[in-house]
């Protein structure tokens, strides 16, 4: 019944496609790193459209009507997935009328599928230690690994929904690992006189940057996930930092910089402003540009330390 | 986890055997000195070889993703119904971290919000008690079947429970409709669809309680439809409620045939990235039962503007509301023509407080000449996601006694449970 259901429901799209000429695939993603991976890999194919912009706090989306109306025409969404999205994506999903892109169908893909996925829980979880994800580290594009993953996922998803676009695919996506691979020995390049650095970051959004360049995060500016910092939490970071000489504090681009600094102050570590997503700024176009912009201020951030 | 180290362990066992493959093959094939060509071949027989089971690799991977990312069955579930488990042994080590116990799986989403409120200062009218477990709304929420999907809102007080919300909604129908059916909060207005943890203030506008039937508001059982109405991009929504006849304080049709209607046009456009303006207008019709065919007709007008910088979003935001309703109460010593309105303002001082301040006034809809008014000023706190302290110190006139109150309302707000989105 479910696969009768599925080979209809791709018998309609392609029908509509083959119908409609040359109709681009209209592709809806959660956040702006997966829209530049599938435009990468969708090229003049596909159109996307990002619900979360690259300089907003990922976990607080407003499900904003108008988001509704993206969903409803929507021919594929992607989502970070691990929850991430749960505190808006599911109402926007409901109201979408658009059962293509629900869970389930060939038009919901869920990225972090086949990824590097940090942290997940091995005990119980409970609200106690903030706003934690029982399924991982939701922030795992942050290692250029799992953006390959994700690419791969993008262009087999794409290729089913869009068999006549599938070489194209097939094309752009061996360009894109290609750049992926060029980039990635250029920034392992930039990163590797600072492997083993110890780090301090506001939120716990970095397990899989500093996996992937050899990062040693040792604290959070954050008591606890989603909790702002607290005036004891922050003296414990002080005596941290300077206990373990760290030389860097990561900050998120959303989050208020007054503690960081404060902490900066008092410890002479380094603020450094780290985007976890494509358009964090104008500069960060793409998700080459994303790891361009925060390797380069990393090692901004270290000079002169060490 | 487990999983993972297996995963893990199987991933290197692959490994390790396509890595000695790799280094046998092309030794072997030097030890025997063939000519050219056949080296060539088998060169080309290894690639292949490579290939194949890079292929198999990367396919077991992504299984053993698959698995990983499978959510792991509710732990605490596993003891409560031990007969189950002793029922099916094989089932558990089969599924390989997968849901063991499929009827506990698919057990809905619940949650539960507590709304402790207390009162400080004099109303003879409203007599708020002292101190109040004011509701415990039980939310029951999952998934039906491929078409529609199940809300549940049990509210329940320190005596007495009762079904706020209850309807099933039909997410997959043609023609971008979007159907409920159950007994609902009726879209009329913008506070009136929203439930009381989700207000802005710990209590109900007057035009609330004074026009809609009570601090509940109109809650409807029946059928709602709502069809998407883009203009452009601009998303607009059109929504058809048909309820019966009765409505807790509002309408009270005798027979079967005295139905309620409601009609609700809704308009959100984004003006920047920021800021957006969402505009509804309402109009509802029920008979009031105070004579045959005496009708109560309602309209509606809401205006909400929001601002909210996506940048420092978590920081600073801002939102100005206000509606303006209409009562038209057929009676039997005339018809009672009421009116009611409030606007408020909040505004976001820091990641978790908020500053609010509400002016509200309306007229009694059972007879026109009576008007209550009200001022109120708000202190909101997050501790976190999931809790939150309000304070409000609230001024009411009220015109049938002439008689002023001045009270201060603190309330604490608590969810457990599933994480429910947050609301717009």
């Amino acid at each position: 019944m479910k696969r009768n259901l599925l080979a209809a429901s791709a018998f309609v799209a392609l029908a509509s496609l083959s119908s409609a000429a040359e109709a681009k695939l209209r592709v809806v993603t959660s956040l702006q790193d997966l829209a530049s991976i599938a435009q990468s890999v969708g090229g003049d194919r596909v159109e996307t459209f990002a619900l979360a912009k690259g300089y907003q706090d990922p976990h607080f989306v407003d499900a904003k009507p108008s988001f509704v109306l993206q969903l409803s025409r929507a021919d594929l969404l992607i989502v970070a997935g691990l929850e991430l999205e749960i505190g808006y994506l599911p109402p926007l999903l409901d109201q979408s009328r658009n059962d293509k892109v629900h869970s389930g169908n060939p038009g919901y893909l869920d990225a972090s599928i086949g990824c590097d996925i940090l942290q997940r829980p091995t005990a119980q979880v409970t609200r106690a230690m903030g706003d934690v994800h029982p399924f991982g580290n939701p922030h795992y594009w942050t290692d250029p690994n799992n953006g390959r993953v994700i690419a791969r996922s993008i262009a087999a998803r794409l290729s089913q929904l869009d068999p006549a676009g599938s070489a194209a695919y097939q094309r752009n996506l061996a360009a894109f690992e290609q750049r992926l691979a060029q980039k990635e020995a250029e920034w392992m390049a930039k990163m590797a006189p600072f492997a083993g650095t110890k780090v301090v970051t506001f939120h716990d959004s970095w397990p899989n940057f500093a996996k992937h360049f050899k990062l040693a995060i040792v604290g959070h500016v954050e008591p606890k996930p989603g909790i702002p910092p607290t005036p004891s939490h922050t003296l414990d970071t002080i005596n941290l930092i300077q206990a373990q000489k760290v030389p860097v504090i990561l900050v998120e681009p959303y989050f208020d910089r007054k503690t960081p600094d404060y902490i900066a102050g008092k410890t002479g570590a380094a603020v450094a402003t780290f985007y976890p997503s494509v358009g964090g700024t104008p500069a960060i176009k793409d998700y080459f540009a994303l790891f361009d912009t925060d390797v380069d201020a990393f090692v901004a951030a270290m000079k002169g330390k060490k | 986890m487990s999983t993972d180290s297996r995963a893990f362990r199987a991933r290197s066992w692959i490994m390790a055997g396509c890595g000695a493959l790799c280094l046998l093959v092309p030794a072997a094939a030097r030890a025997q000195e063939k000519p050219d060509d056949s080296v060539a071949a088998l060169r080309h027989e290894i690639e292949e070889m490579k290939k194949a089971y890079e292929e198999r690799i990367s396919a077991l991977e992504k299984r053993l993703a698959e698995v990983e990312t499978a959510p792991p069955p509710a732990p605490e579930a596993l003891p409560s119904e031990p007969q189950v488990a002793a029922a099916s042994p094989t089932e558990a080590p089969a599924a390989g971290g997968g849901p063991a116990q499929t009827s506990n799986y698919f057990n809905p989403g619940i949650s539960v919000i507590g709304n402790f409120l207390a009162v400080g200062g004099h109303n003879p009218v409203e007599n708020l008690p002292a101190a109040d477990l004011r509701e415990s709304e039980v939310g029951i929420q999952a998934i039906v079947d491929p078409y529609a999907r199940a809300d549940f809102f049990l509210s329940f007080g320190e005596e007495g429970v009762d079904v706020e919300e209850g309807f099933a909604t039909f997410t997959s129908l043609p023609a971008q409709l979007l159907a409920k059916v159950g007994r609902m909060r009726t879209a009329f207005g913008k506070v009136n669809g929203l439930h009381l943890h989700v207000l802005p203030w710990p209590d109900e506008p007057l035009p609330v309680v004074n026009l809609l039937g009570g601090e509940e508001g109109w809650i409807g059982t029946g059928v709602s439809i709502a069809r998407l109405l883009p203009v452009g991009d601009v998303f607009t929504e059109g929504t058809l409620q048909i309820f019966r006849g009765q409505a807790e304080g509002l309408f009270a049709g005798e027979r079967r045939g005295d139905l309620s209607y409601n009609g609700h046009y809704r308009v959100f456009m984004d003006l920047t990235e920021a800021a957006n303006l969402d505009l509804g207008l309402s109009y509802g019709v029920g008979p009031n039962g105070t004579a045959e065919n005496a009708d109560t007709r309602l309209q509606g007008l809401d205006l909400t503007y929001r601002w909210k910088p996506l940048q420092t979003g978590s920081y600073r935001s801002a939102t100005l509301r206000g509606e303006v309703y209409r009562s038209r109460r057929e009676q039997p010593d005339g018809t009672q023509k009421a009116i009611g309105w409030y606007a408020s303002g909040d505004y976001q001082l820091a990641k978790r407080w908020f500053l609010g301040a509400r002016y509200e006034a309306s007229d009694h809809a059972d007879d026109d000449s009576l008007r209550d008014t009200g001022a109120a000023g708000t202190l909101t706190f997050w501790p976190s996601e999931f809790s939150q302290l309000r304070a409000e110190l609230r001024r009411r006139h009220y015109s049938l006694t002439g008689e002023t109150a001045n009270e201060l309302l603190l309330q604490l707000q608590f969810a457990i449970g599933a994480h429910g989105a947050h609301p717009f």
